[in-house]
């Protein structure tokens, strides 16, 4: 099973038509059971109700960075595996991560400007999650200017690699660089810094927006199929009118 | 448990406002866009066209176990 079956896209289309629903109904079971713990998480000592813009920002912020992974790894799915499916993931990928490089980038000007006194800084970490949602615009352009799907995905593919360095910049910035923004206090080799009355919801936000994500993606890589099959008719017909 | 949202509350509703608008928006357009792209390929097919691979499937049909049973009876 798995990707030598999903690389079949009438067996994939099947696959999501199937699972789009159930998934559908789960992201809106997490998102109501993440806002609830949201709202009986207690406020932060120093930065008061204004650390609840974290179970937004944080999730957001993350997904950022997972979707370009995706990416990434769907790009060498293009260049090295030359999976049928590798580029219909990352072009499809493409357009929601933007949204949540986007997102990530709002809340945290919302969030800096009551704690930092500024909405914007060009700090290390802030200036390189500005560069991924430049590099998203950029490859989303990139696969509307090209009209050949196969020269597009090598072009799309070669960007996506070239950009994936940037990933542990924006990871390692806080600690590599002196940032305003604070380092990190999840994700660390000691544990998490962050306290168990937050740390529950801040999960379970995460956890409803990744599966927000999945739901989303299956969507747009159905759509993306669904594209290339109308394209590929055009052609046909364009061919048969010659 | 929240009681007031404090002297940042507009901060803070405007960024769960956004993160919504991101939510719904996303979800609207895959949906639309679905609705339309299904729209197209079904006024594609009705017009005749049809992908390589329909068109050998509805060759190879009649030529599968059953079909070919059938045949042999009628």
């Amino acid at each position: 099973m798995l990707l030598a079956d999903l690389a079949n896209p009438t067996r994939f289309l099947a696959l999501a038509g199937r699972l789009i629903p159930w998934l559908a109904g789960l992201t809106v079971v997490l998102f109501a059971g993440g806002l609830a713990l949201v709202v009986r998480s207690p406020a932060d000592y120093l930065q008061g109700e204004t650390v609840r813009i974290m179970y937004i920002h944080v999730p957001a912020a993350w997904l950022s960075m997972l979707t370009y992974a995706v990416m990434a790894v769907s790009a060498l799915g293009t260049l090295v595996w030359r999976h049928p499916l590798a580029d219909v993931a990352a072009r499809a990928a493409a357009p929601i991560g933007a949204t949540f490089t986007a997102l990530a980038l709002v809340t945290g000007s919302l969030w800096g400007r009551p704690m930092w006194g500024t909405y914007w800084e060009w700090d290390a970490r802030l200036t390189s999650v500005l560069v991924l949602f430049i590099m998203y615009l950029g490859l989303i352009a990139l696969w509307r200017t090209i009209e050949d799907p196969t020269r597009g995905a090598r072009a799309a593919a070669i960007l996506i690699l070239v950009g994936s360095v940037n990933l542990p910049i924006i990871k390692f910035s806080v600690d590599w660089w002196n940032t305003l923004h604070q380092p990190a206090s999840v994700f660390r080799i000691d544990g998490p810094t962050i306290d168990p009355t937050m740390l529950l919801p801040l999960a379970a936000m995460a956890l409803a927006f990744t599966v927000l994500f999945v739901t989303l993606h299956l969507a747009a890589m159905r759509n993306e199929i669904l594209r290339r099959r109308i394209r590929a008719l055009g052609l046909t017909a364009a061919g048969a009118v010659r | 448990m929240i009681t007031s949202l404090g002297p940042y509350a507009g901060f803070i509703l405007l960024s769960y406002g956004a993160a919504t608008l991101a939510a719904l928006g996303l979800t609207i357009w895959v949906v639309l866009d679905h609705r339309r792209l299904k729209q197209t390929l079904a006024a594609l097919e009705a017009r005749g066209l049809t992908r390589r691979s329909a068109r050998a499937a509805a060759r190879i049909a009649p030529e599968t176990p059953m079909d070919a049973k059938l045949e042999t009876q009628a």
